[in-house]
């Protein structure tokens, strides 16, 4: 490279070789791949241990080591490491792609079996184990409701909640509020599956409905809304304290009381980062399924009333079919579940979007 | 930047006696209470600017905000200790009826006149996958969050940063599907591949069937948990100062050793967290497991073999014939479960903020 870039100007005063660390010519890692693969097909069919998939395992180990004692050999050993862990750390890409891959093109291929108007229009109301058709209406209206009921309740909370960390919070009742949002992060969603469980399907539906516990599209609802809290209130945080203070100071001097001033200036300020989250936050909630087995139950039927009964979800209905036993239940499951990434997708990248519009964020 | 409106408030007023109303620390409602009604009188104490701010009232706009922002944050202690105290009261009579010893037991019958069910071999299996699943993840998770931050090129990064970000959104039933559909075969002519070859070792050995292992569980975990280890994790790569690896090449080194001593430490504490957050992701992971795994009851290391279990996925797969004694244990495992991840969400945490304060002084 030193050539190329050095042959219009003047030469450069001699350099000697002993000065100029030595390199690897710029065919030595393919030509060692190339050995590396030849000596483990010798390897692997001469002594018939395994298959294709073994050779090329084998080899890139064996490129690998060979690598390290060549540029060991001729840089060093600095260079050598260097090398190696370079060449570690794309293949550990390479491995990751390929499974990720896998499941989107198996997601696409086979869920588009299914991808017909029938399959939008009709639930799994009457359809035995020989109808080959049948579809996920009943289940997108219960996703779409149930999201919907989570964010309306969550959102409010949430906000408000981000509100008295960032502005009014103070000492160790805030912080106390902070570390268990950080920690609500984590509780899984069969935990909460099981809470509502507890709490509102076994103890508090039976006084609305003869003393019978009732699985409902609510009670799902609840449960995504603890799942969905913590998200939405570490993102509504993040931005507000990302909220210039100048502004807040430029309304207290106007003389806005404080809760006015988070309002009216605040908020609108940080709000497509706030919508940002939420959008997240649902995306995350759709994919969920535990807790709605746990307390929806799931049914056949369309169900647009949340408050009673079973209801279904795109994500349960993924599930149960995937259970069935069926032999059009799988292609079923697939189209389901390609219908559930579409909407999880685009709730995601349309987030994403506009986070990148925003103005506050970094 | 909480801070800031009490020192511009502070600022040019009349001290802070008269601005004081607007800035009681959260949580205060005793002082509030024992406070003078009227903080402003007339020929008093307050000085000139004083008499230019409005009175406070006692139950005016601003008191009422800030209780229901004060409520709200409350919701998230109550929503926690509710958890634990419902889970808890119906966990309990289903302990009562146990016929056999909830921790050491190894089978879950709790619908029969004698419930016997054991956490033990749920436990175990939680743990065991969710801990295979993090060795798995977490190296090849840095490896590609390194590639992307730091040698790919900027625009491929970007890209193929975000097309890892929209990954780690995809829900884990499709994982799942995808797991017990199409990754389950080659995951058992592996086995069977391993099983020849490498038998006399245990974690190997068995006859057979392979396939709906603990293998293939935590195989689909690890890939499950890799787009969120890999986001966050590159994240905080990203943020590593210019100047500390600029100084680290200046002195000669390497890139790999720019990345071992710049930008490795310095985003130590995000690799814990994200680790901390793909392992209570695969702690709690139902449905995937529930569609992959064997389900069966007994402690066992083999990997291959049909078999391995987790509380989620029993809980998902019990559930549906579950009684009132078997609801019962149910959620007293999802009990055992949320203490579990509640454990290693504290002690993530606390390394964290201990972490934060750390290197925030030190930055």
């Amino acid at each position: 490279m030193t050539t190329t870039a050095t042959s219009h100007r003047t030469r450069p005063p001699a350099q000697p070789d002993s000065l100029r660390a030595k390199r690897l010519p710029w065919y030595a890692a393919p030509a060692i791949a190339v050995a590396a693969l030849a000596l483990s097909a010798v390897l692997v069919y001469g002594t018939s241990i395994g298959g294709p998939v073994l050779v090329i395992v084998l080899g890139a180990i064996l490129y690998l080591v060979g690598l390290f004692a060549a540029a060991n050999a001729v840089e060093g050993r600095r260079s050598a490491r260097n090398r190696t862990w370079s060449a570690l750390i794309h293949s550990a890409f390479v491995l990751a792609v390929l499974p990720l891959v896998s499941v989107v093109w198996t997601l696409v291929s086979k869920g588009a079996d299914r991808l017909d108007v029938n399959f939008f229009q009709t639930s799994m109301n009457n359809i035995g184990a020989r109808d080959a058709n049948g579809g996920a209406y009943h289940a997108i209206v219960g996703t779409l409701e149930q999201v919907g009921i989570a964010t309306l309740i969550t959102v409010p909370l949430g906000v408000l909640c981000a509100i008295y960390i960032v502005e009014y919070g103070r000492g160790k009742f805030a912080f106390a509020i902070r570390f268990f949002v950080d920690v609500m992060t984590g509780i899984p969603s069969i935990v909460s599956g099981l809470f509502v469980l507890a709490f509102w399907v076994l103890i508090v539906s039976p006084w609305f409905n003869d003393g019978r516990p009732s699985f409902s599209g609510f009670a799902a609802a609840l449960a995504l809304s603890v799942l969905m809290l913590p998200t939405i209130v570490r993102s509504t945080e993040e931005m507000l304290r990302l909220v210039p203070a100048p502004l807040r100071e430029g309304a207290y001097a106007l003389g806005v009381p404080k809760w006015k001033t988070i309002l009216r200036v605040v908020l609108p300020t940080a709000l497509p980062g706030i919508v940002t989250g939420v959008m997240l936050a649902i995306a995350r909630a759709a994919g969920e399924t535990a807790p709605v087995l746990l307390v929806a139950g799931g049914g056949a039927a369309i169900n647009t009333n949340p408050f009673e009964n079973n209801q279904s979800s795109l994500s349960l209905f993924v599930y149960q079919q995937a259970g069935d036993a069926s032999k059009y239940a799988p292609a079923r499951a697939w189209t389901a579940a390609l219908t559930l990434v579409a909407l999880v997708l685009i709730l995601t990248i349309a987030a994403k979007l506009l986070a990148r519009r925003n103005r506050l964020s970094r | 930047m909480g801070e800031t409106p009490h020192r511009s408030a502070d600022a040019g007023t009349g001290g802070t006696r008269v601005t004081q109303s607007h800035e009681w620390p959260a949580g205060a409602s005793a002082r509030v209470a024992e406070a003078p009604v009227s903080t402003r009188s007339p020929g008093g104490t307050g000085l000139g600017g004083g008499g230019a701010l409005p009175r406070s009232r006692k139950f005016g706009a601003e008191r009422a905000f800030r209780g229901l922002t004060l409520a709200a944050g409350t919701a998230v202690l109550v929503i926690i200790a509710a958890i634990a105290i419902f889970l808890v009261a119906k966990a309990v009579p289903a302990l009562r009826a146990n016929t056999e010893n909830f921790w050491s037991y190894e089978g879950w019958s709790p619908n029969e006149t004698e419930p016997k069910f054991g956490i033990g071999a749920l436990a175990f299996g939680t743990v065991l996958s969710s801990a295979l699943a993090l060795l798995i993840a977490v190296p090849v998770a840095l490896g590609i969050a390194l590639y992307l931050s730091h040698y790919a090129p900027r625009r491929l990064g970007t890209a193929l940063g975000f097309l890892v970000d929209l990954l780690a959104a995809v829900p884990s039933v499709v994982f799942g599907l995808w797991g017990r559909d199409v990754f389950s075969s080659p995951v058992r002519d592996f086995s069977v591949w391993l099983n020849q070859h490498f038998g006399w070792i245990p974690l190997f050995g068995g006859d057979g069937p392979f396939g709906a292992s603990v293998m293939l569980g935590a195989l689909v975990l690890a890939i499950m948990v890799l787009p969120i280890i890999t986001s966050l994790s590159r994240e905080v790569f990203l943020q590593t100062p210019t100047a500390n690896e600029e100084a680290a090449l200046a002195l000669g080194a390497t890139r790999w050793e720019m990345l071992r001593t710049a930008v490795l430490p310095y985003g130590r504490p995000g690799i814990i967290a994200a680790m901390m957050l793909g392992l209570g992701r695969a702690l709690g992971e139902t449905i995937a497991l529930a569609l992959t795994l064997g389900i069966t009851f007994g402690i066992s290391f083999n990997l291959i073999q049909n078999g391995g279990n987790t509380i989620a996925a029993n809980i998902a797969n019990a559930f549906g014939e579950a009684n009132e004694t078997g609801r019962g244990a149910l959620i007293a495992s999802g009990l055992v479960l949320f203490a579990i991840t509640l454990i290693v969400n504290i002690t993530a945490r606390a390394i964290i903020y201990r972490r934060r304060e750390f290197t925030e002084s030190a930055a």
